[in-house]
């Protein structure tokens, strides 16, 4: 280490000609690293972001050749008295509360399973982890399938019912409409495409915790049950937190799951958030300048969301 | 129970010599976990298991009820899948009854007139495969390569404003792809890159890159600046500095995001279902739409599903010790 220290203090010492020469060309390479990036994100991030911005304003129709018309807050005004909306937001907030409850409890309790090691359980690990590597939509797809009130596996397993009874997809048991249990049957979906995930985030931090926290807690005699709250429970908060509220995000972002498994049905009664705007903005009459407004609103509620989530995760890593 | 001479010095140790993890109660419960893992294991695979086996059946099968799980494979998936198919017309029935008799049919053929059909020409799987391969494996390379680059300016040289530049780059990771469609639609089809491979490339470009500059940024946080000080004494510029000294160390951190790129625009749904048609239209919109053509063929989904799966299954597999890094955003440090 003495070399490096020498080192260093030579580059200290160097004639001043020759540091502002490094430091221009210093700056040169950062401006020819960054730039590339920093352009790409302005032309689709920011010019769309500026572009939509004017467009809410408008009553703009993608498919028609007529100019956009200002007609000022128009959209924002009809958005929000629309129940529609407050339909989808609740259905998106139900979505969001009970998948990420679900995700939680279910990736932390697998995480405490997985934390022993015992043979083969880094394999076992990762095929647990593989539901969340999979394409959403085709995921959606094929529980659509699994559901199938007639040829599904799904209607097999649960007991003391008929098969042909129970249609989740379609919302149904026993012929008659049941609210909710089409909604009930993305969220299972989801839980089991992403416990996986916290799973992972959990599991890490697991692995972080020194030993001797445990020891220390043995030798005292602390129960298995004072240990879990009093030494695990407080040192993987962090990461579990950052599991949730990133949960949190794509939840409220989720749109491929319901695509490929109901589409938004029955009715609406999966229509979320991110559905809703797609229905609004491609399907049927391309309302650019409503959906434009619409889309404004969900991203308000997504960067605060985002912001709370970004914060969080900077002050982890300042701890780390 | 491990002694001493097991575990002393000169071995590493492989298992704790604490007593409540080797006593005969511990050993039970440990096993009993391992059980319960693989059980759960067993039970989250399950649907994929599902896919699988569904891949392999025919109509007739697919459709029993209730589902069988015992059945004779056959490959009638697959060729459903690769193939464009109409049905026989009754005058020529006799005649594709006779080839089919003599062995004058070949294999593929021969599947198809099973359930009454004949095989027109190739689908489209192939082409929105190669469609997916050019599109997520060429925007992969370019967000890496991009965001390796602004990771490492970020990283090493104060500019002002940085935090709030970092933050704005991340944000744009978080929007809802419906929200930033709309404006990019009908930007992209003023500029005439609407349902082109080069606009998806762009689009996914940009939005992994954001999580790649993240990524890469803190992977270079942790390699020690006084290598490159030391490089640059001894008269390497800072781009030999770079190429030679920092970017082989950053290399697992490449390795990282790159599986994060790969499987992101791999599985990517909602762009392409909004921005192609035709020419540049990737896998998994073209997988449920599918549905529509002549009554839901079960297993030629689940074959298509199946083959577009095996590639993100693979490379996970192989990088499997990067992921961890990855999805806490080098919050650990291991």
């Amino acid at each position: 280490m003495a070399t490096a220290t020498a080192e260093t203090s030579a580059t200290k010492t160097q004639p001043r000609a020759q540091v502002t020469r490094r430091q221009l060309s210093d700056r040169a390479i950062m401006n020819l690293f960054i730039w590339p990036t920093l352009i790409l994100l302005i032309a689709f991030n920011f010019f769309p972001l500026f572009y939509s911005l004017y467009l809410s304003f408008t009553n703009y129709v993608a498919t028609s050749p007529k100019a956009p018309t200002w007609i000022g807050v128009e959209n924002f005004a009809n958005i929000l008295t629309d129940p529609k909306l407050w339909e989808a937001f609740t259905t998106s907030g139900r979505y969001v509360l009970f998948s990420v409850a679900l995700q939680t409890i279910v990736g932390f309790s697998l995480a405490m399973l997985v934390r022993g090691k015992f043979r083969g359980s880094g394999v076992v690990t990762t095929l647990i982890l593989i539901p969340m590597m999979l394409s959403p939509v085709v995921v959606g797809l094929f529980w659509k399938l699994i559901y199938n009130p007639n040829f599904g596996f799904f209607n097999y397993i649960i007991p003391f019912i008929n098969p042909a009874d129970l249609d989740v997809i379609g919302s149904r048991l026993f012929d008659k409409p049941v609210p909710y249990l089409a909604l009930a049957g993305v969220i299972l979906v989801d839980v089991w495409m992403w416990s996986p995930f916290v799973m992972l985030l959990v599991l890490s931090g697991l692995n972080a915790i020194p030993d001797y926290l445990y020891e220390a807690a043995a030798i005292d005699r602390a129960s298995s049950w004072f240990q879990f709250w009093h030494i695990t429970l407080p040192q993987v908060m962090p990461l579990l937190l950052i599991a949730v509220l990133f949960r949190t995000i794509e939840a409220l972002k989720s749109f491929d799951l319901v695509m490929g498994m109901t589409g938004g049905g029955p009715g609406n009664q999966t229509e979320l958030i991110a559905v809703y705007l797609y229905r609004v903005a491609f399907l049927g009459q391309f309302r650019s300048g409503y959906a434009s407004a619409l889309a404004y609103i969900i991203l308000i509620i997504v960067i605060a969301i985002s912001n709370l989530y970004i914060r969080y995760l900077n002050k982890t890593k300042g701890e780390a | 129970m491990a002694s001493f001479a097991e575990t002393g010095p000169g071995r590493p140790v492989v298992e704790s010599i604490r007593v409540d993890k080797v006593s005969p109660g511990a050993r039970v419960t440990g096993a009993v976990r391992a059980a319960v893992v693989l059980m759960i294991a067993f039970i989250m695979l399950l649907p994929i298991f599902v896919m699988v086996e569904t891949a392999f059946k025919t109509r007739i099968d697919v459709a029993s009820s209730p589902p069988k799980v015992f059945f004779q494979p056959t490959l009638e998936g697959f060729v459903f899948l690769f193939t464009e198919r109409a049905n026989v017309s009754p005058g020529r029935m006799e005649e594709f009854k006779q080839k089919a008799a003599t062995g004058q049919m070949n294999f593929i053929d021969q599947i198809a007139f099973q359930s009454g059909q004949e095989i027109t020409g190739p689908s489209q799987y192939v082409g929105r495969i190669i469609n997916s391969l050019i599109i997520a494996g060429l925007s992969t390379v370019l967000s890496v390569v991009l965001g390796t680059m602004a990771g490492y300016a970020f990283s090493r040289f104060s500019l002002p404003g940085k935090d709030d530049l970092l933050f704005f780059i991340l944000s744009t990771r978080m929007l809802p792809a419906v929200v930033v469609t709309i404006p990019l639609f009908l930007m992209y089809r003023q500029i005439g890159l609407h349902d082109t491979h080069l606009g998806m490339i762009l689009l996914y470009t940009v939005f992994n890159l954001s999580f790649a500059v993240w990524l890469m940024k803190g992977f270079f946080d942790e390699i020690p600046r006084e290598y490159e000080e030391a490089a640059l004494v001894d008269g390497y510029s800072r781009m030999q500095t770079f190429w030679k000294i920092v970017l082989p160390q950053s290399l697992s951190g490449m390795a990282a995001t790159t599986v994060f790129c790969l499987i992101f625009a791999w599985n990517e749904y909602a762009f392409a279902l909004m921005m192609t048609s035709e020419a540049a239209r990737t896998a998994p919109p073209s997988i449920p739409s599918m549905l529509g053509r002549g009554g839901i063929e079960w297993s030629a989904i689940a074959a298509g599903s199946l083959g577009f799966l095996i590639p993100v299954i693979i490379v996970v597999f192989a990088l499997r010790k990067y992921l961890l890094r990855g999805v806490t955003f080098g919050a650990i440090r291991q």
